[in-house]
C-alpha cells in the first residue's frame, strides 16, 4: 500500500516540472519602466496605458501566435521617477533579475538613451517608444528599433506654416535644457536659415523652471513673428500660461509635447492658437496593414480610459503591435529572429508607417514616420486640437495671427 | 531700455516674495539656531493648502490666504515639538538631520497624496500694462501683501510682549528665563512663526505659479541665499535681501542666457559669505 502510494507521488512528481515549463513557455514577459512619479509622469503614463491596452486586446484574442504557439503577454514595469540613474538600475535587474525577454523603452528621449545603453550592453531587443534623440541610435546599436520621428524633424511643420505666412520672417527659439528638446533646437537652427527665417532670440532654459517673465520680456523684445521651443508638459504648460498672463501679443506659438496632452485645455484661454508637433493625432487617415485603425483606437481607448488617446498613447499602442508583427513573421520568440524581422520591417499601423534604418552607423533609426502639426482651436465654445499640418492632413484652417 | 526696466520691476516682484519666504527661515535661524530644512516643505504645504482651500470653498485665493499663515502657524508648533525642541542647544548638525528627516517625511506624504503633477491656482487679477510690457495683477498683489506682512511682523517684534519675549530668548536665553519668560513656549511660538511666513510665501508664490510636491527645494534654495545676503536672524533684511536678489536677477537676465542666472547667484551667495558674513543688510534686529 505505502509502495504504490509512493509510486503514485514519484509519477505525480515527474509531471509536475512539464506543467511548469508548459506554462512558462506560453508567456512573453516584456520589461520596461515608466515615469509614475516625476516630471514625465503626463507624458509617461499616456505612453504606459498605450501599452496596457495592446497588452490587453492582444491577450483576449488569444496572445501572440508564432510557430505554431500562442504566447500570452506579461508585463514587468517599475517606477524610474523620471530619472536616469533609476533607470539604467531598473533595466539592469529587468534583464539580469526578472529575465525579460524583450524590453520596451522609458518614456523620453534623455531615459532612452540610458536604457539603450543597458540594453546594448546584454544584447537585449528594444522596441524605442517615445525617444525622438536621433543620437541614440548613432553609436552603434544591433537590438534599438524606434517608432517615433526622430527630434530633427519635430519643428519643420511648424517652419513650414511660419514661412508660408510671413516669408523672411523671424522666429526666436526658447526650448529647455533637456537631451530631446535641444536636438529639436539644433535642427531648427540650420532648418530656419535655409528657409529663409532669421533667428532673432536662441535661449534655453532649466527644465524645472517655473518663472518665465525674464525670458518673455526677452522675447517680447526680440519681437519675433514667431515663438519655437518648449520641452515636456510642465514647462510647456507654465509658458504659455504666462505668455498670455504677461499679453506677450505673439503672432504664432509652437510648443514641444505640452499641449499635445489633453490637460493642456484645462489652460483656457491661454491654449488657444497654441500648436503642437504630433507624432499622431486621432483624425490621421492612415490606413493599416493590421491593427485597429485611427479612429477606431481612439474609441477604444477613450472608453477603457475615459481620457482622449494622444500621440503618446498611440506610440505606445504602436509599439506593442508592430512588435507583436515582428514575432508572427519571424514564427519565433528568439530575439535574433524577432530583430531580422523588424530590420525588414516596411509597413503601416495605424501610427503611420514603420521602416527602420539598417545601417550599421544608425541602426534603429525611424526613416518613414512622419509628423502633423496639430493646434489648439476654439469651437462653439470648447477648445479642440484640429490637425492644420500638412494641409493634405488638415481637418482645420489654420488659425494666424494666434492673437 | 524698457526691457531692462521692466525686468528690474518683474524681478523686485517676485524677490519681495522670495523675501517673505526667506523671512521665515532666517528667523528661526535667528531666535534658536537652527536651521529649518523643513523650510522648503513648509512652502509646498502653504501652495496645496491655498489650492485646496479655494477648490473646497470656491472663494478667491487671497481671501483664503490668511488661513494658511494659521495652518503654518500650527505645523510649525508641531514640528517643533517633535523634532526639533529636544535639539536646542546641541550640536548644529543635530538639529539639520532631524529637520531633513521631517523634511522627507512630509515630502513623501505629499507625493503618495499628489503625485508630482503640475498644480495651478486659477486667479484672474487685471495686470499693469506700461508699453509693450505687461505686470501679472498677481506678482503685484503678492509684493503688496509681502509689504504688509513684513511691517505687521515688525510691529509685532519690536512692540508686542510675546515679540518682545523671541527677541529676548533670541538674545540670551538664560536671562530671558531669569525674568521668568517661558522660554521653550516662546521658541515654538518662534518656530511657528517662521513656519507660517513659509506657509504664507507657498501660498503667494501658488497664486503667481504652478507647482508640484517638489518645488519647494528651489525656493527653499534661494531662501538660503536670500537669508546670508540679509543677515541670520534679520527678518527686515530677509524682505530687501528678496529684494535684492530680484533686481540682480532683474538686471542679469536681459544680457545673458536665463541658465546663467542660478550661477550668478551663486556666486553672489559665496562673495558675501566671505566679504561680508553678518549679511548686508544687517542694522537693526540682532546686536551682539
Amino acid at each position: 500500500m505505502k509502495r504504490a502510494f509512493l509510486a503514485a507521488f514519484a509519477a505525480l512528481l515527474l509531471t509536475v516540472p512539464t506543467f511548469a515549463v508548459t506554462a512558462r513557455a506560453d508567456e512573453i514577459t516584456i520589461g520596461f519602466t515608466s515615469s509614475q512619479t516625476g516630471a514625465l509622469n503626463v507624458d509617461s503614463l499616456a505612453q504606459l496605458r498605450g501599452f496596457e491596452m495592446w497588452r490587453d486586446d492582444v491577450n483576449a484574442a488569444g496572445g501572440i501566435k508564432a510557430g505554431g504557439k500562442s504566447y500570452t503577454v506579461k508585463f514587468v514595469t517599475y517606477d524610474d521617477q523620471s530619472q536616469g540613474a533609476r533607470v539604467q538600475q531598473l533595466y539592469t535587474q529587468l534583464i539580469v533579475q526578472d529575465k525579460a525577454q524583450f524590453l520596451f523603452s522609458p518614456y523620453s528621449s534623455g531615459l532612452v538613451a540610458t536604457a539603450a545603453v543597458i540594453s546594448e550592453q546584454y544584447g537585449a531587443l528594444m522596441m524605442s517608444i517615445g525617444g525622438a534623440e536621433a543620437k541614440t541610435y548613432q553609436l552603434g546599436n544591433k537590438y534599438l528599433f524606434q517608432t517615433y520621428t526622430p527630434a530633427d524633424n519635430y519643428l519643420t511643420g511648424a517652419l513650414e506654416v511660419v514661412k508660408s505666412k510671413k516669408p523672411n520672417g523671424t522666429v526666436a527659439l526658447v526650448y529647455s535644457d533637456d537631451p530631446f528638446s535641444k536636438a529639436v533646437a539644433g535642427a531648427v537652427r540650420t532648418q530656419a536659415p535655409a528657409m529663409g527665417l532669421k533667428l532673432v532670440l536662441d535661449e534655453s532654459y532649466p527644465p524645472d523652471q517655473t518663472d518665465f517673465s525674464a525670458v518673455i520680456n526677452k522675447i517680447v523684445a526680440a519681437k519675433p513673428d514667431a515663438l519655437l521651443g518648449g520641452g515636456h508638459y510642465p514647462d510647456g504648460a507654465t509658458l504659455a500660461r504666462q505668455i498670455y498672463d504677461k499679453k506677450a501679443g505673439i503672432k504664432w506659438v509652437t510648443l514641444l509635447v505640452a499641449p499635445d496632452s489633453a490637460q493642456f485645455a484645462t489652460l483656457g484661454p491661454a491654449a488657444t492658437g497654441i500648436s503642437v508637433p504630433s507624432q499622431w493625432a486621432p483624425e490621421v487617415t492612415y490606413k493599416p496593414d493590421f491593427g485597429p485603425t485611427p479612429a477606431d483606437f481612439a474609441k477604444r481607448f477613450q472608453a477603457k480610459f475615459n481620457t482622449p488617446s494622444d500621440y503618446h498613447s498611440a506610440g505606445g499602442y504602436a509599439g506593442g503591435l508592430i512588435f507583436q508583427h515582428a514575432i508572427e513573421q519571424a514564427g519565433s520568440i528568439d530575439p535574433a529572429k524577432v530583430a531580422a524581422a523588424l530590420d525588414k520591417m516596411d509597413i503601416t499601423t495605424m501610427f503611420g508607417r514603420f521602416k527602420i534604418s539598417t545601417d550599421p552607423k544608425s541602426h534603429g533609426l525611424q526613416l518613414t514616420h512622419q509628423m502633423v502639426l496639430t493646434q489648439w482651436q476654439m469651437k462653439d465654445g470648447k477648445l479642440v486640437k484640429p490637425v492644420i499640418w500638412p494641409r493634405a492632413a488638415a481637418t482645420a484652417p489654420i488659425l494666424y495671427p494666434i492673437k | 531700455m524698457f526691457e531692462i526696466i521692466a525686468s528690474i520691476i518683474d524681478g523686485i516682484l517676485v524677490g519681495s516674495v522670495y523675501g517673505m519666504a526667506a523671512m521665515g527661515l532666517t528667523l528661526i535661524w535667528g531666535v534658536m539656531n537652527v536651521i529649518n530644512l523643513t523650510h522648503g516643505a513648509l512652502i509646498v504645504a502653504g501652495m496645496f493648502a491655498v489650492f485646496l482651500l479655494v477648490q473646497a470653498f470656491g472663494v478667491s485665493a487671497y481671501v483664503v490666504a490668511p488661513a494658511t499663515l494659521a495652518i503654518g502657524f500650527f505645523a510649525g508648533v508641531a514640528i517643533y515639538w517633535i523634532a526639533v525642541q529636544r535639539m536646542i542647544g546641541r550640536p548644529p548638525l543635530m538639529s539639520l538631520l532631524s529637520t531633513f528627516s521631517v523634511n522627507m517625511i512630509l515630502i513623501g506624504l505629499g507625493t503618495s497624496l499628489w503625485g508630482t503633477v503640475l498644480f495651478n491656482v486659477e486667479v484672474s487679477l487685471p495686470g499693469l500694462t506700461l508699453g509693450n510690457y505687461t505686470f501679472p495683477g498677481t506678482h503685484l498683489m503678492a509684493a503688496a501683501l509681502t509689504l504688509l506682512i513684513a511691517v505687521l511682523l515688525y510691529f509685532f517684534l519690536q512692540f508686542t510682549r510675546q515679540g518682545k519675549a523671541i527677541r529676548a530668548v533670541s538674545g540670551n536665553r538664560e536671562a530671558a528665563e531669569l525674568v521668568g519668560i517661558p522660554t521653550r513656549r516662546v521658541l515654538a511660538m518662534a518656530f511657528g512663526l517662521g513656519a507660517a511666513l513659509a506657509c504664507g510665501a507657498g501660498a503667494l508664490i501658488a497664486t503667481m505659479f504652478p507647482f508640484t510636491v517638489l518645488a519647494g527645494g528651489a525656493y527653499q534654495l534661494k531662501s538660503f541665499v536670500v537669508t546670508v545676503l540679509g543677515g541670520l536672524g534679520n527678518p527686515a533684511g530677509a524682505l530687501l535681501g528678496g529684494v535684492a536678489l530680484g533686481l540682480v536677477e532683474g538686471l542679469t537676465t536681459p544680457f545673458i542666457p536665463v541658465s546663467w542666472t542660478s550661477v550668478i547667484e551663486f556666486v553672489i551667495f559665496i562673495f558675501v559669505l566671505i566679504a561680508y558674513p553678518r549679511g548686508l543688510f544687517n542694522f537693526t534686529f540682532r546686536r551682539s
